[in-house]
């Protein structure tokens, strides 16, 4: 089949070919883009924690009586807390991946920082003695907190106890981004003033309580430091399986202790994440239905153009026919019509695809789009128009060459 | 003539039902997609004070040092210099440059109700300082605001919203009662209408801008003293021991009533005085870069629309886009395929313009029902938008002028998509056609 007659009879319908291709050109570029943040946004949605996420049960508890030194509760609660059947361990602290409440600071890797040193800004997390082990954190390098470390009950704890806080455990992505290339263990960081911090451990991962863009949703670290605030979040780790009546003996364990304390958010962690996704997942279901919408919509225009086409060309088809052509000759010529139409679009949409995706990591901090998504793009396409068509072709192939006698 | 060319549109539409249905589908998802975005734009972007909002401003200083706050994550975090530090706002409110001019912390406080049936719950509400309520002209109830010098004196004194004074005193007058905030009392002097600003404008951007009420108002120098916790941003820099009062932490919001642009030019004259002479005294060491925001583009430069609502919009707009493009190539096709049709027609003595109308009728009622069907769709939209989390869904409403929007965005969509193909069939030439016919 040569090319050149198909060119030809297609200049004569140039409006409607290029509304055609103008149509191809837009869904592939928008497509190509959303089935990109689709990726995105689903590896995001997958992000670990670090923490045991399957395991961890926790309850806010905020403390209205202002007599009660709120470290000593703490002790209090958690001891009873540990009493619950089922419990394998459990903490208080301050903040967790995902709940918002984020404590970040300014760190330095030299006292003389104040002129010129980059500062990289990290959150926090303070909890009593075994966070680590409740929380399921891994530890890859180092050793966890010594009970002689945690900064002493008496001492201003938060901002101002920060300047008292001799060690740290940070994740690996922070460690790399202060000491890159070298072992950050034993080094000292300064998150204040001139008082040095010791890295005296390393864990694989933990997210920030609110996740950031860039790679940075990693910087965080431990502080030996007691939550000494009247709120704060004990977290029991525990069998997947008990989790619902953990939590429930947990409340009421807590409501005795002290009735007049205000009790927040009991759920389990996955609860936690799955509410800081929600507006993930509402946009990838409708990132998802503009996706499939502009695919069904472009369909239908391939179709619904082609079938308006062979009913219009019958009689120019019966022609063909009787002066030799066969069925086969007339399918392949309308299928490879099309064919030329939609890469018309597709080499278009790729230009668009890329304008697009500049304006998108210009405004919504979106990376860029791979090169391997235009081929498989194209492929989609193409086979789309290929399916759609395939009605009308089957139509036009069947005009049988005694058309050609018949006038209109 | 019209009522002819309606019938002989409704006769061709009939001809293709499959092909008719689904292009008021494809216009009707497309108008129903972009008109639930634009709503949900519209509502967000409202002005919250119609007729006093080209008064306010609010003023930007930034007293951070050169080295502070550019690290790569900068703009995933909120701004430190769209706030104002206490010993900066308290100078700009002792100065008194502005007709009204009042500084601003939210807070979030334990309130213990004095009738039994009631626990403890905590309630959000603002720290303001005086003259907060006369410039933002806030309806009251009962009572009024408290005076600039209860503020200096620290007065122990709360304005209530309507519904927490409902709540706490039922139907009896909350005037002159006391209410226990944290572990002190205060007494309530003014209570307000149900007033709720929608967006918040007068609050931290980073908190809830469409979600909760402020349940009460009461003197910000008062909760400095008693060291209440403030809800938003605080961003400190140095080494700063108590970090309320500290000119290195920002953390307060400042607004200004200024009636005319003279007086805006003169305030911002001040704001640049006021840096460079805080520079003389050590502070500021940014070059002066003072600047002066009316309410509208300072919700603008905050962003309170979230960057995904944006993308939904230009997503649904990009989606009707392509339908509009589908619908006029098969209309395109569609009328050019019945050219022998019209050659007829022009023989016979059908003007152009004959031919452009019925035509033009034929692509119309596809609009119409296709813009009937986004209605619905929006409707449809909407109410899965009011079941999303957000703190702005309950607002998604459709108003009476979106809802003629949408209507008119349909009909000017389809009337645009039919144009074009109606214009070529009335171009026809009726010889040609009639030979090959």
């Amino acid at each position: 089949m040569s090319l050149p007659p198909i060119v030809a009879s297609l200049t004569r319908h140039k409006l409607t070919v290029l509304l055609l291709v103008l149509q191809v050109t837009c869904t592939f570029a928008i497509v190509c883009n959303v089935v990109f943040m689709i990726a995105g946004r689903t590896s995001q949605l997958r992000q670990p924690s670090g923490l045991a996420e399957d395991e961890l049960v926790l309850i806010t508890s905020v403390g209205i009586d202002a007599s009660t030194p709120p470290l000593a509760r703490h002790d209090e609660d958690l001891n009873a807390l540990r009493a619950i059947a089922g419990v394998r361990a459990a903490t208080a602290v301050d903040t967790l991946p995902f709940n918002h409440n984020d404590w970040s600071n300014g760190i330095a890797t030299s006292s003389d920082d104040n002129r010129g040193a980059q500062r990289v800004s990290a959150s926090a997390f303070n909890g009593t003695p075994g966070e680590l082990a409740t929380l399921g954190l891994h530890l890859a390098e180092g050793r966890d907190f010594l009970s002689s470390e945690y900064v002493p009950e008496d001492v201003a704890h938060g901002w101002q106890g920060i300047s008292r806080v001799p060690t740290t455990i940070v994740t690996r992505a922070l460690a790399e981004q202060l000491f890159p290339g070298q072992s950050a263990l034993g080094r000292d960081i300064y998150a204040s003033g001139k008082h040095p911090t010791r890295i005296v451990g390393i864990v694989d991962h933990l997210l920030r309580p609110s996740l950031r863009g860039a790679g940075s949703s990693e910087y965080a670290m431990l502080f030996p430091m007691l939550p000494d605030d009247n709120e704060v979040t004990y977290v029991l780790r525990t069998a997947p399986s008990e989790r619902t009546r953990v939590l429930k003996e947990a409340t009421a364990v807590l409501n005795r202790l002290d009735g007049s304390r205000i009790l927040r958010s009991p759920q389990s962690f996955a609860q936690l994440r799955d509410d800081y996704f929600r507006r993930d997942h509402t946009m990838i279901g409708l990132l998802l239905a503009a996706a499939v919408g502009l695919l069904l919509v472009t369909a239908v225009g391939i179709a619904g153009l082609a079938s308006f086409w062979v009913q219009q060309r019958r009689r120019s088809i019966g022609i063909r026919r009787a002066v030799g052509a066969t069925r086969r000759d007339i399918l392949h010529y309308v299928q490879l019509e099309n064919f030329l139409i939609v890469g018309a679009g597709i080499a278009l949409g790729a230009a668009l695809a890329y304008g697009l995706n500049l304006q998108l990591m210009k405004h919504y901090e979106l990376p860029q789009l791979p090169l391997y998504y235009l081929p498989l793009g194209a492929l989609a396409i193409w086979l789309l128009g290929q399916l759609s068509v395939l009605g009308p072709a089957l139509r036009a192939a069947a005009v049988p060459p005694v058309v050609a006698t018949r006038s209109n | 003539m019209f009522g002819y060319y309606f019938d002989l549109a409704l006769r061709s539409l009939k001809r293709n039902r499959v092909l008719t249905a689904l292009m008021v589908l494809a216009i009707g998802l497309g108008i129903g997609a972009s008109m639930t975005m634009i709503t949900v734009l519209h509502v967000m972007s409202g002005d919250p004070l119609p007729g006093r909002s080209g008064q306010l401003f609010y003023p930007h200083l930034d007293p951070r040092p050169l080295d502070n706050g550019e690290d790569k994550d900068a703009a995933s975090r909120p701004d430190p210099s769209a706030n104002l530090s206490w010993p900066d706002a308290s100078a700009l409110l002792h100065a008194h440059r502005a007709q009204r001019e009042a500084a601003m912390a939210g807070g979030n406080l334990l309130v213990r109700p004095q009738r039994q049936d009631l626990r403890p719950f905590f309630q959000n509400g603002h720290y303001v300082s005086s003259d907060f309520f006369a410039m933002f002209g806030t309806p009251f109830r009962a009572g009024a605001g408290w005076s600039r010098d209860d503020d200096d004196q620290h007065a122990r004194v709360v304005v209530l919203n309507g519904e927490l004074a409902r709540k706490l005193f039922g139907q009896a007058s909350a005037l002159g009662q006391t209410v226990r905030l944290g572990d002190n009392d205060f007494r309530v002097v003014g209570v307000l209408d149900d007033w709720h600003p929608l967006p918040l404008f007068y609050a931290d951007a980073t908190g809830h801008a469409f979600g909760k009420e402020d349940g009460f108002f009461l003197p910000l120098a008062s909760a400095i003293e008693l060291k209440f916790d403030s809800n938003g941003n605080m961003s400190c820099w140095g080494s700063s021991s108590d970090n309320r009062n500290s000119d290195q932490c920002t953390w307060l919001q400042y607004w200004a009533q200024l009636p005319d642009a003279t007086q805006a030019r003169a305030y911002r004259d001040f704001l640049a005085d006021y840096w460079r002479q805080q520079q003389a005294h050590g502070r500021f060491p940014r070059p002066v870069d003072a600047r002066l925001y009316g309410l509208m583009a300072w919700l603008d430069h905050m962003q309170l629309v979230p960057g995904d609502v944006r993308l939904q919009l230009w997503l649904a707009l990009g989606f009707l886009g392509v339908c509009i493009v589908n619908i006029v190539g098969l209309l395109l096709a569609k009328f050019l395929r019945r050219s022998s049709e019209v050659s007829v027609r022009r023989a016979l003595g059908a003007r152009r313009r004959d031919i452009f109308l019925q035509f033009g009728m034929e692509s119309a009622v596809i609009g119409l029902a296709g813009g009937a069907l986004g209605l619905v769709l929006a409707q449809l939209g909407l109410y899965s938008v009011r079941q999303r989390p957000d703190d702005y869904a309950q607002l998604a409403q459709m108003d009476v002028p979106m809802l003629a929007g949408t209507f008119a965005l349909a009909v000017l969509a389809s009337v645009l998509a039919g144009l074009l193909p109606a214009w070529r069939a009335c171009n026809v030439a009726p010889a040609l056609q009639l030979k090959a016919a």
